[in-house]
């Protein structure tokens, strides 16, 4: 029987998303939010590009494709929504899901978009054809998925029944790997060896891919109520996690010590780390409110050391939803 | 010959005109210009084309095409959502050339005088001359063509007039104080000469109506012109032409009107049904005349005109219709005269008469109980929850309506509905899960409760488990759901609705179960109860009819007439689950808590992707010949308990030992996984009585369902023969889970591998892989399964 686990809730209005739009380069900085749309930003300029409107309600999350053309978010609205980049029009909508469709990426030919919703379905949609039924649904999960990622031949999924599931196209196998906890964030790690996994009760969890077994153990930040996400260095050298104190908390992998964090006020939702382009590391921070920031390091400091970005201070938020700016 | 006196004596001709000029040297005599070549040049020197369907059609468009050199090129369709705004109607204009709205053109844009802006008001003066000539003239009528021909142009008199203040409809003069009021003509005075018309004398007096004030000076009246028609004819003067109107329909005529339409249909055939017309003061009907475009009627045109509608004896006026004459008898004469009055206007139908005398009917008799006051009677609901305002209204109103006869049909239930409809009483749903077992099930229950029962004596229940279907306990349950229940027990039971239908048995105890709980008889609720039953059977069927009792409360009926039964029951007892349920937590949970994750925390399956999703994540389908989709399913008893029934014993007592065991067990023989039933296996020692009790009534399931899953094999193999179901009674004692896993998970291919070496490997469990007998489509790839199987363990 499905486990009736409180779902995390959300973090109050006004919010924003932050995604990193380009693999590549960095050199865009996407956000959604409760105002219901998704904006494009210059991340070292602090300048809105593009503003996309379409979503009847908040955008929850936003993914873009692997050569910048086409965007794809999910919104409470029960929609997932293809979107060119150029034209900022909707290309495609998808409807299927009987809930907020809480997680959303590309694979990794901007093909299918894998979507995950508080209906305990993860479904593939097919980006190619016209076909409005999802390619595949994976119910699963016996709670709300709150996480997906893909990698070449795996779709990972973590739910709050508090399972990271593992889905292997190549090998036609379904991994299950308990954890006990509901799941906020799970990611791969750049070696496709291991999994990590948030959960609520304040750990991020390194797994080993093929056994299961439990690499490393994370603690120190506190995550008990809202979806926070969790992110894994370029890398593979550090582990870093949004927290509710306010603060971005990072740990060395190997060695499970934190580093020093970076920080502010308010509870942070998201942390990404900026693609190591021309020697900067910027820290994407997402904060419950107030919309999102942009910390970047100066070009001095090496990506691995994630400790020197904390010296440098937050900028003020320019409007509700979606700031960005950088330093 | 001309020419040839023209050399010899040129001087005595005479040239007219001038002379061609002379030929220069070596110059050509210049041809006449073909018609085709004669071009016509507008204003910018552009060539002029006439063309059309007369001469002189006016050039339209590039080369007799749509304006373009193109003509009609068929475009890319343009949504007009967006650019809304930049549409313009194009009137007739855009379409002109330039020179249609020069001057001289069709649509001039320069300001030119027209008749059209001439006042609309007519020349009151020239009206009223005009509708004198009109009445006056031979043929009356005739000068209304005038005002349709005549322009309306304003003389330069009126001009004059209108610029020195004068207005239309006043006298010409100085302003004077307008006396007050004339005295009205007396009708008496007699008028010598010509008389105008009625209606013209009259309307120009009755404006002296009016208030007018002692300071305020008027315009003078307008006066009319003298008439000065020249007598033209040889009639004698003051003659008028017979104007049909006045003769018949004029006031003056009225008189005449009477005499002819009197009532009788002779005269009014007669006259071609003129009555219609009697409202028009003016025109031409009918008779000699035809029908003017203007005019509204149709009338019969055709109607001849007859001497009998004049009088030929100048005398006074009949009374009658003249049918009588004067014989006619003195009654009639007088009845004629009250009849006029009374007069039916209209149409009477064929084989109607008017009524000769009106009848007046007497107002009914008033019942002797009959109170000239209305007062107000609620009508209250049946169904109506307020009990207490139910109550009230009942006192005041002296009785309440219980006849269901009275009360509209939207205070009535359905089943009060149906009842009047007499409609059959609907099935409801049967409540509990055990009805949805079938009569086999329900036998097998009964066996195997036989059968523990002796070991069911000496232990009875040992633990208290978690489960829901454990009773509490048989004796505080009653009065458990007695507090429960409270008031609503007082309608359970009653009416129409039976949860245990299908066993009229239990239906019955249930009835009688209700009515003892009703009565509070707290101790007598056992004796209802089935005595062979085993006490935990009979704690769970007290619990259910407790259940039953407390939710089929009065509204149930309306519930129930809501749904009906499904037409085709197929698959009743089946439904199709996934073969591989991810295991329970609670291990897990202490797994996690040790941190031992690993093989305890990760479940494996086979899973299934679709094959559209390969092909876009560029992977190769792992299972290429498969039709499944997803996690692989299998189909087990509905609402059979063992789906839901999870063995706690299993799970709560699994300790970090026994996982340590399953695992080496795993290791030891790698094609297992770890499922419920592999432990419970593992742990049959430890089995209580529940899980016995349970494990034989799986083999009992498993003896009864065996018989088919030869038939489907015998056709593929003959070494299925080897699988012989008194075989499994034999093991049955000694291991009956066995049989479950068979029942459940064997396939074809595997009996094929197992059964070889059944000998040898008895005491391991078979490969847990697909299926039991209902799955035989997923047996369709025997090969694959197996191999995906053995491949993946």
């Amino acid at each position: 029987l499905p486990q009736s686990l409180p779902v995390p809730p959300a973090p109050v209005s006004p919010r924003s998303h932050l995604v990193p739009a380009p693999r590549v380069d960095g050199n865009y900085c996407l956000t959604c939010g409760s105002d219901k749309s998704l904006k494009l930003w210059n991340p070292h300029k602090g300048t809105l590009l593009r503003t996309y409107h379409g979503h009847g309600y908040e955008v929850l999350d936003a993914a873009g494709s692997f050569d910048n053309s086409q965007l794809c978010s999910c919104s409470a609205d029960k929609t997932v929504a293809l979107w060119d980049v150029a034209t900022g029009q909707v290309v495609r909508k998808f409807r299927g899901h009987a809930g907020k469709v809480s997680c959303v990426q590309f694979n990794e030919e901007a093909t299918v978009i894998v979507s995950g919703s508080i209906d305990s379905t993860v479904r593939c949609w097919d980006c190619r054809s016209r076909r409005p039924d999802p390619v595949q649904v994976l119910d699963e999960a016996k709670d709300g998925v709150s996480s997906v990622k893909v990698s070449d031949h795996e779709i990972l999924s973590g739910s709050v029944d508090g399972r990271v599931r593992r889905y292997d196209l190549r090998a036609g196998q379904l991994y299950s790997d308990y954890v006990g906890s509901p799941i906020t964030s799970v990611c791969f790690s750049k070696d496709g060896q291991c999994v990590l996994a948030a959960s609520l009760d304040s750990t991020l969890r390194l797994l080993d891919k093929d056994t299961g077994e439990l690499l490393g153990e994370y603690t120190g930040h506190r995550s008990t109520t809202y979806k926070l996400d969790c992110v894994l260095s370029e890398q593979d050298t550090h582990v870093g996690s949004a927290s509710e104190d306010g603060k971005v908390y990072f740990w060395d992998l190997v060695e499970v010590s934190r580093v020093p964090h970076v920080g502010g006020r308010q509870a942070l939702d998201e942390v990404l780390l900026h693609p190591p382009s021309r020697g900067h590391q910027h820290v994407h921070l997402r904060q419950a409110e107030g919309g999102a920031r942009v910390r970047a390091g100066t070009s001095g400091i090496p990506p691995r050391d994630g400790a020197r970005t904390s010296g440098i201070t937050w900028d003020p938020p320019r409007d509700g939803a979606g700031t960005s700016g950088t330093l | 010959m001309a020419a040839e006196s023209s050399d010899s004596e040129e001087e005595d001709l005479v040239s007219y005109g001038s002379a061609l000029p002379a030929l220069q040297e070596g110059e050509r005599i210049k041809k006449p210009v073909p018609l085709q070549e004669q071009t016509v040049k507008d204003g910018k020197g552009r060539y002029q084309r006439f063309h059309g369907a007369f001469t002189g059609g006016f050039s339209a468009g590039y080369f007799n095409t749509v304006g373009t050199k193109e003509g009609w090129t068929p475009s890319s369709f343009i949504s007009s959502r967006q650019k809304r705004a930049d549409k313009t109607i194009l009137g007739p204009e855009d379409f002109m050339d330039e020179e249609d709205l020069s001057e001289f053109g069709i649509a001039p844009k320069d300001i030119t005088t027209t008749d059209d802006f001439a006042s609309k008001a007519k020349d009151r003066i020239k009206e009223k001359a005009r509708q004198i000539a009109g009445v006056v003239a031979a043929i009356p009528g005739t000068t209304a063509f005038d005002d349709l021909i005549g322009p309306s142009k304003i003389t330069i008199g009126v001009e004059l007039l209108r610029k020195m203040g004068w207005k239309e409809g006043q006298g010409i003069g100085p302003r004077i104080k307008r006396k007050p009021l004339r005295q009205k003509p007396d009708p008496q005075v007699k008028v010598y000469g010509c008389a105008l018309p009625p209606g013209l004398s009259e309307g120009s007096e009755d404006e002296e109506d009016e208030y007018q004030p002692e300071n305020v000076t008027f315009a003078p009246k307008d006066v009319m012109p003298v008439d000065l028609t020249p007598k033209e004819d040889v009639h004698g003067l003051g003659y008028k032409g017979l104007d049909p109107t006045q003769a018949l329909f004029g006031i003056s005529g009225r008189e005449h009107l009477n005499l002819f339409t009197g009532g009788s249909e002779k005269t009014s055939d007669l006259l071609g049904d003129l009555r219609h017309s009697k409202g028009r003061k003016l025109g031409i009907t009918g008779q000699a005349f035809g029908v003017g475009a203007l005019e509204e009627e149709d009338d019969d045109i055709y109607a001849t005109e007859t001497l009998s509608k004049y009088d030929t004896v100048l005398k006074d006026e009949e009374p009658g219709d003249g049918l009588y004459g004067w014989t006619a008898p003195k009654q009639y004469k007088s009845k004629k005269r009250f009849e006029t009055e009374v007069k039916y206007i209209g149409k009477i139908l064929d084989g109607f008469s008017l009524a000769s005398k009106s009848s007046t009917y007497p107002p009914p008799d008033l019942p002797r109980d009959y109170r000239p006051v209305h007062y107000f009677r609620p009508v209250i609901a049946a169904g109506n929850e307020n009990y207490h305002l139910r109550k009230a209204l009942e006192q005041s109103t002296g009785k309440l309506e219980n006849d269901t006869t009275q009360q509209s049909r939207h205070t009535l239930n359905a089943s009060q509905r149906r009842d009047r409809l007499g409609e059959t009483v609907l099935k409801g749903p049967a409540p509990s899960v055990l009805e949805y077992l079938s009569e086999k099930d329900r036998e097998r229950l009964k066996e195997v409760k036989q059968a523990s029962e002796q070991q069911m004596k000496v232990k009875m229940l040992p633990q208290q488990s978690q489960n829901r279907f454990q009773p509490t306990s048989a004796n505080d349950a009653p009065h458990k759901w007695q507090m429960f229940l409270g008031g609503q027990l007082a309608n359970a039971g009653s009416s129409d609705f039976k949860p245990f239908a299908r066993n009229p048995e239990k239906q019955k105890r249930y009835e009688s179960f209700v009515q003892s709980l009703k009565q509070g008889q707290k101790d007598m609720l056992e004796h209802y109860l089935d005595p062979s039953m085993t006490e935990w059977e009979r704690g769970r069927e007290q619990e259910e009819f407790f259940r039953a009792a407390m939710f089929y409360k009065s509204s149930n009926s309306t519930l129930s007439s809501r749904f009906t039964r499904a037409k085709y029951e197929d698959d009743v007892d089946k439904v199709e689950v996934p073969r591989d349920q991810e295991n329970d937590i609670d291990d897990k949970e202490s797994a996690v808590k040790m941190k031992m994750f690993g093989k305890l925390t990760r479940d494996k399956f086979e899973w299934h992707p679709e094959k559209l999703l390969c092909k876009r994540f560029n992977v190769p389908d792992p299972y290429p010949d498969s039709s499944i989709v997803g996690l692989p399913k299998v189909k087990r008893d509905k609402y059979s308990v063992f789906n839901f029934l999870t063995l706690p014993e299993a799970t709560t007592s699994v300790t970090q030992a026994t996982n340590e065991r399953i695992q080496q067990n795993n290791n030891l023989n790698k094609p297992k996984k770890p499922s419920r039933w592999d432990v419970s296996d593992k742990e049959k020692e430890k089995k209580d009585s529940i899980s016995e009790f349970i494990s034989l009534a799986r083999s009992k399931v498993d003896i009864q369902q065996q018989p088919p899953v030869p038939m489907t094999e015998e056709c593929g193999t003959e070494t299925n023969e080897t699988l012989p179901t008194n075989e499994d009674k034999d093991q049955e004692e000694s291991r009956p889970s066995m049989d479950l896993f068979k029942a459940i998970f064997v396939s074809s291919s595997d009996e094929k591998s197992s059964s070889s070496e059944d000998e040898s490997d008895e005491e391991h469990q078979p490969t847990v892989s697909v299926i039991n007998s209902e799955t035989n489509k997923q047996v369709d790839l025997p090969d694959s399964s197996s191999s995906n199987v053995q491949g993946s363990t």
